[in-house]
């Protein structure tokens, strides 16, 4: 008993007072900045696993970027990354960062659905989808609701059974052998639902896009509500970016 | 079973060390008949287990090769290989005499559509995209099926009730006792062999291994590394490679952390699971402030590490270890002292040392039942050879054995820390790039002792030095089967602690 109390006083306070303020390490590849330096740019697109990067103009993707950091340290008069890590949105275009913009990432409230503030603004329920992730969004998705980030103080929480949930969240780039998962887990969520992507994975494929053992058809049915890009998405882009889409009014 | 054969091969295989490459025609390619039967000799000797045996197609035809390895102390892989036409259809199955090897071949089975005869087991992996047989599928699975008037199957998943990754688990149950689980795995199949080799670039092949199983990020990508710098013919630093033992104990550290807090949720132990939790939040956060990811993703690269590691990092992992060391005793000694703990972990969810010697087990599973089965110490590579990582082992394969298990690989985790700061140089030049030039014609191995157990990664390039095959295995291909026999005549409420307990990796397996 004694020993217990003890335990509990020395753990103190765990609990990220204010998820929106936290300062991570300048090494955190959040939002990415690019300068206006010249480059070429043949060499800084080619060097991109992914093909996040484009150009004229020269822009990156963030719903592509797996953030290997490889063109940063290449390329670092060109390419920095920042520990931004607001880096959700609503609208798949805004995660493209172009040269020169130095802008945060939001969310575009008029594309925010009305019914999400004015059901889910104090409480929503969300049923996770692992389909084909790769276990370290899932991890992180678990640790939001650990005592540090506590995202339950918001009324955001991961529960069991599709039909107690509000909607659902996607990690993984979707493998043809969780297709039909997928669908039917979203098919016993009741209306009306969300659906958020969470990890550049489930956004664009990722380092897996390509892969014929995917199946995306799932996505190009519904209108997504959320896009948070990662490899894995940091707890913070998480809470962040899910209280923002909850607490928008309109 | 007992009788030690002679060690060495009477008709001598290819010997190699772990990291080591060599000229793929080296192998000597035996009939299937003298293959299987030196194979099967080897393995009849306990001190060697095979480490990976597969095959692939080359030059029209499929080639097998099996590594087996010595883990007597001389650190020898043997290599042997067999050749057959492509469209052979039956072959003799060594899972009859061995039965470790029953995962092998089914994997063989399902990419190949050859059957092996006699195969007490012979099921399908993980239904890739690219099977032989694509009209066996997730729906028509072959379920072991028991009959009887009180008998009942329970179907779980693919989708579970936490957030984890998908698998389906059938129980077939006697009232609440389980009298058979079975495993259905491939859900999280994305074909991570295949775009080894239609990504053609490093570094998109250096991020695939850093996601072939991301909460064994540095444990897979480190077997990568060490395969393209074997084929390329890179000798790296002593310094790179102390470092890279750094973050592979530190991954270790971390999701040991995880394993034993989630350990807490599932016997509703909430000091448990939430200090414990949060202790693993400054493991991972080190990672990030050494190279920006949490989980170690784009530290390792072949040749060189991407993020420096500074004095100032040093001090803070000093620190952050004398932190973690204070509390984690505390919470230890107060958490493994109850009664409340102990009970439903003792002699719940048991495997015996037999069963994980007959299956193969690794890594933990093995070493929870006496089986000093370590890469570590058995096939070491890097700062593991110069100052030995010596095994801890459990006896009595249940539940208790497993979290104690990982509460002495913390503490060894943590020491052998110290014992890699006191080495490290902090002056960054591992970070400077070497051009890469894979050698063609070679057939490489590596193996790591990941947090779960030994992965083992296989590549072989062609005449102009492209990758031409690149083969994953993860611990947990082998002991998702010791799962299954843990949970038999346990009750089906134990399973979710028996789960945890495994922590076995879903991606891992399905690739
Ligand atoms: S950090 Fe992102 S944009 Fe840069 S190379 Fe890697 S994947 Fe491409």
């Amino acid at each position: 008993m004694f020993e217990t109390l003890k335990i509990i006083r020395r753990q103190g306070k765990q609990y990220i007072p204010d998820v929106t303020k936290p300062v991570l390490p300048e090494i955190f590849r959040g939002r990415p900045v690019l300068s206006t330096a010249p480059v070429d740019e043949a060499a800084l697109v080619a060097c991109c696993p992914t093909g996040a990067i484009g150009s004229a103009p020269v822009r990156l993707d963030l719903g592509t970027c797996v953030f290997c950091g490889e063109c940063a340290s290449l390329f670092p008069e060109k390419v920095r990354f920042t520990n931004d890590y607001k880096i959700a949105t609503n609208v798949r275009e805004r995660l493209v960062v172009y040269g020169g913009q130095d802008q945060p990432i939001a969310l575009d409230p008029d594309r925010i659905r009305k019914e999400i503030n004015a059901y889910f603004g104090g409480s929503l329920k969300l049923r996770q989808i692992s389909a084909a992730g790769d276990n370290s969004d899932e991890l992180e998705l678990n640790a939001g609701g650990n005592v540090n980030f506590d995202m339950g103080r918001f009324g955001i929480e991961f529960l069991a059974s599709p039909r107690h949930c509000d909607g659902i969240v996607i990690t993984g780039p979707i493998s043809e052998n969780m297709a039909e998962a997928t669908q039917i887990c979203y098919d016993a969520v009741p209306a009306p639902k969300l659906i958020i992507l969470a990890g550049t994975a489930a956004i664009s494929g990722g380092i897996f896009a390509g892969s014929q053992a995917l199946d995306r058809s799932f996505l190009s049915k519904y209108p997504i509500d959320l896009y948070i890009p990662g490899n894995p998405i940091h707890p913070l882009s998480f809470v962040n970016g899910v209280l923002e889409l909850i607490r928008t009014k309109r | 079973m007992t009788t030690t054969l002679n060690p060495l091969p009477t008709i001598p295989a290819l010997t190699v060390k772990n990291g080591q490459s060599v000229a793929l025609d080296a192998i000597p390619v035996l009939s299937y008949g003298a293959f299987s039967s030196e194979v099967l000799r080897l393995l009849s000797d306990p001190q060697n287990h095979c480490v990976n045996y597969y095959a692939f197609p080359d030059q029209g035809g499929l080639k097998f090769i099996a590594a087996t390895a010595n883990d007597g102390g001389s650190g020898a892989i043997y290599l042997l290989s067999h050749e057959t036409p492509m469209d052979i259809q039956r072959l003799d199955s060594l899972t009859k005499s061995n039965l470790a090897l029953h995962i092998y071949e089914r994997e063989i089975a399902e990419n190949f559509g050859i059957e092996f005869v006699g195969h007490p087991w012979a099921k399908p992996v993980r239904y890739a995209h690219d099977r032989a047989d694509r009209s066996k599928t997730l729906r028509n699975y072959p379920f072991f099926k028991i009959t009887g008037e009180e008998i009942h199957e329970v179907p779980v998943g693919p989708i579970h009730a936490g957030v984890i990754e998908p698998g389906h688990f059938r129980f077939m149950c006697n009232g609440e006792t389980v009298l058979h689980l079975e495993i259905q795995l491939g859900y999280q199949h994305r074909g991570i062999e295949k775009l080894f080799l239609q990504k053609k670039t490093l570094i998109q092949r250096t991020v695939l291994a850093e996601c072939i199983a991301g909460d064994t990020a540095i444990g897979h990508n480190l077997a990568f590394v060490q395969n393209m710098e074997s084929l390329a013919g890179i000798r790296v630093s002593d310094n790179l490679q102390l470092l890279r033992t750094l973050a592979l104990e530190i991954e270790r550290l971390a999701m040991h952390t995880w394993g034993l807090s989630n350990l807490g949720v599932g016997i509703a132990y909430q000091l448990g699971n939430s200090v414990i939790g949060a202790l693993r939040t400054p493991v991972i956060n080190y990672m990030q402030w050494w190279c920006g990811n949490r989980f170690g993703k784009g530290l390792l690269r072949v040749g060189c590490n991407q993020y420096p590691f500074t004095a100032e990092l040093k001090t803070r992992l000093l620190d952050l270890l004398d932190e973690y060391e204070a509390k984690y005793t505390e919470i230890a000694a107060e958490y493994f002292d109850l009664p409340s703990v102990q009970a439903p972990l003792e002699k719940t969810g048991t495997v015996t040392q037999e069963q994980m010697r007959l299956i193969g087990a690794v890594g933990m599973s093995a070493r929870i039942t006496g089986i000093p089965r370590d890469i570590r110490q058995s096939h070491p590579t890097g700062f593991y050879e110069k100052q030995r990582y010596e095994t801890v082992t459990e006896q009595s394969g249940d539940v208790w054995a497993r979290a104690m298990l990982r509460n002495r690989e913390v503490q060894k985790s943590l020491a052998y820390i110290r014992l890699l700061l006191e080495n490290v140089t902090t002056d960054g030049a591992e970070t400077e790039r070497v051009a890469v030039v894979l050698e063609p014609n070679q057939f490489s191995i590596a193996l790591t002792e990941a947090w779960r157990g030994e992965v083992c990664h296989c590549a072989v390039t062609d005449a102009s030095g492209e990758l031409a095959h690149y083969k994953v295995k993860d611990p947990s291909v082998h002991n998702w089967l010791a799962l299954g026999l843990a949970v038999r005549d346990n009750e089906i409420s134990d399973f979710p602690i028996c789960n945890k307990t495994f922590d076995l990796s879903y991606c891992g397996n399905d690739l």
